[in-house]
């Protein structure tokens, strides 16, 4: 009796030693990047390295020896591969975000130089390369007609596609609308422009203009919605279309109302990754409205600015007032995209399933 | 309003796969039929057939006849659509929707049926239907609230009450209490000895004991072995069936003495 009563603490002890095991300290990482740097630093000093870009990757390269093999001998293998993989993965996220962060600075920074209620108000009618001023008035109101235009005939056909295929498609139709979505997200944006210019407007003589523009955005956008759609519709749980059925719903209705309304946050945001890529298209917008210098408020007739496309003939001119008003312009669509992405957040927030 | 069910020589495939063959059952109106047996021996299959709910399961095939008071639901004309209103179901996980509200949930078959109706008369179904479902004083203040936000018990008794508002003959319901806690299950059970009133029920579960307690005629099935199809081996009062079973494998699965 009493022997085990004396040998309980003891092997309570144990037993608590044995779940916790050995950890680094909470600042080991910090320790480990301090003298990672230091080092890294050391070696530039002596000559060793020279560079920034290569004093970083040596100081990284060290850190992740240093603290994996601290790591693996204090708290063992699994804990060592464990903050491996941590760092790997952080690496990676930097990497990846670096290029977007840079990007973006670069355009806010050098945007800004031409940015002014006037540069949002006014045209580059009547300006020429070398004047200061001008505006991107009615590069903006293209962009934004062109691009309403392809959404509005490009997601009601990219949704039902979807719908057909996941919902209703079996056999070699299905295989054959499967494969020619494939074969549209490979298109080049340039071969998209070609087919409506030789394809409307060399054999149907259609005019140029904001229109023609928006059906070669169209061919770029439907693959993009078919498939964000698809995957979306694909996850809404077949539990609810059986509720639905159970309950005497017709098929079509449960689509509606039930298998819609449930993807419905994840089709906006699929939506809006289409309308973000074809914001930006220059090569398309060339051959079919080309460039214009002022305000056309018609899609339907004559050339019709845009964003991307003044962006390019500014670059073009070469100048440096020119050149500002390129950055400008790329700031604005950057705006825009990103008015309309939050615009999408809020829209899918309001949509979502919630359980509150 | 409770309508009955005659199965004859009901034969159901899975593309070539025989699941269940030759099945004959009558299920009488206002009462509880449990349908009992091994998994896999085809209780799912009979049930799913007697809403036509088995369709949509693109290479199943129905052969035999299963009449609703006389009525062949797999008749030339017959509309499955229109058979899912009369014969209605719940399913073994709670599936309310998850864009709608309580109320909406409840009110959906209605209002899905394209039917118009009155606020005033959709107030009155959705309170009749959780009352009848036991779930009225828990929601009541939180109508507006999200289905998916409450309990698995209450959003199975959401799914029944979701289920009797397009105010069917029949409900068909396949181990409704099998992802739910003893008291759950046991507002459920309760639930199914009032619905038993106005309601033709046929259950499907795996719990002996509650088949024992809340149906009155119990059919077992069973399966001569992996691959083999299903059939129907013994069906009588339930009291009879746990008592005194005919069959010496319907004794064997009741008292667990199985396999
Ligand atoms: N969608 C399907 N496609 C092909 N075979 C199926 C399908 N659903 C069920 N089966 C087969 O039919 C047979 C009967 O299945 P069923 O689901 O009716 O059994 P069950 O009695 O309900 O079993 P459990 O008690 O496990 O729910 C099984 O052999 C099963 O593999
Ligand atoms: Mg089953």
């Amino acid at each position: 009796m009493s022997q085990i009563q004396q040998d309980l603490p003891v092997s309570s002890l144990e037993l608590q030693n044995e779940l916790k095991g050995k950890r680094l300290p909470r600042w080991a990482p910090w320790a480990v990047a301090g003298g990672a740097v230091v080092l890294a630093l050391v070696l530039a000093l002596v000559g060793a390295i020279s560079g920034i870009p290569l004093i970083a990757v040596v100081a990284g390269l060290l850190f992740v020896v240093g603290e994996t093999a601290w790591s693996f001998r204090v708290e063992g293998r699994r804990h060592a591969t464990d903050r491996f993989a941590t760092t790997i993965v952080y690496t990676a996220f930097v990497v990846a975000v670096i290029p977007l962060i840079a990007i973006l600075f670069s355009v806010v920074q050098k945007g800004m130089a031409a940015f002014s209620l006037d540069f949002l108000t006014g045209t580059m009618r009547n300006i020429n390369a070398r004047d200061a001023g001008g505006g991107v008035a009615h590069a903006l109101v293209g962009t934004i007609e062109q691009v309403a235009m392809a959404t509005v005939i490009a997601v009601p056909i990219g949704i039902l596609v979807a719908i057909y295929l996941v919902e209703f498609g079996r056999g070699r139709l299905a295989t054959w609308i499967s494969f020619f979505v494939d074969v549209m997200t490979g298109v080049p944006s340039i071969v998209a422009g070609l087919f409506i210019f030789t394809g409307l407007i060399l054999t149907f003589g259609l005019e140029r203009s904001g229109f023609a523009a928006s059906l070669s955005l169209v061919i770029l956008m439907l693959p993009v919605v078919v498939r964000t759609t698809e995957e979306m519709i694909k996850l809404v749980p077949n539990d609810l279309r059986e509720a639905a059925y159970a309950l005497g719903v017709p098929k079509w209705r449960t689509i509606m109302s039930i298998v819609l309304p449930t993807a419905i946050p994840g089709i906006i945001t699929g939506v809006m990754l289409a309308v973000a890529r074809v914001a930006g298209e220059t090569a398309p917008l060339l051959l079919t409205t080309f460039l214009s210098q002022s305000m056309n408020w018609d899609l339907f007739n004559g050339p019709q600015a845009a964003l991307p496309t003044m962006i390019w003939d500014q670059i073009a001119s070469g100048t440096d007032t020119a050149l500002d008003r390129a950055w400008g312009a790329a700031l604005v669509l950057i705006l825009f995209v990103a008015i309309l992405y939050v615009g999408a957040r809020i829209i899918a927030k309001v949509y979502a399933p919630k359980t509150h | 309003m409770a309508k009955r069910i005659d199965i004859t020589d009901l034969n159901i495939h899975y593309g070539a796969f025989e699941a269940v063959s030759g099945v004959n059952l009558a299920v009488e109106p206002r009462s509880v039929t449990a349908l009992i047996g091994p998994s896999g021996c085809g209780k799912s299959t009979v049930l799913r057939s007697l809403n036509r709910m088995i369709e949509v399961i693109p290479n199943a095939r129905v052969d035999g006849k299963v009449l609703l008071d006389g009525q062949d639901i797999y008749g030339e004309d017959v509309d499955p659509v229109n058979v899912r209103r009369v014969i209605g179901m719940v399913f073994q996980r709670p599936n309310p929707f998850p864009t709608m509200s309580i109320y909406d949930n409840v009110i959906a078959g209605i209002k899905l049926e394209k039917r118009r109706s009155k606020k005033a008369d959709n107030d009155d179904i959705v309170e009749r239907s959780l009352r009848a479902a036991n779930l009225w004083g828990e929601v009541k203040d939180r109508l507006g609230r999200p289905g998916a936000g409450l309990s698995g018990g209450q959003q199975q008794r959401l799914c029944i009450a979701r289920a009797i508002a397009v105010e069917p003959q029949v409900v068909l319901m396949d181990e409704p209490c099998s992802a739910l806690d003893p008291i759950s299950t046991l507002a459920i059970e309760e639930l199914i000895t009032q619905l038993r009133e106005e309601y033709t029920i046929v259950i499907v579960t795996h719990n002996m004991q509650q088949a024992a307690r809340i149906s009155d005629t119990t059919a077992f099935f069973n399966l001569s072995g992996a691959g083999k199809a299903g059939h129907l081996i013994e069906v009588g009062p339930t009291q009879r069936m746990f008592s005194n079973p005919e069959e010496k494998a319907t004794e064997d699965y009741i008292s667990g003495r199985f396999g």
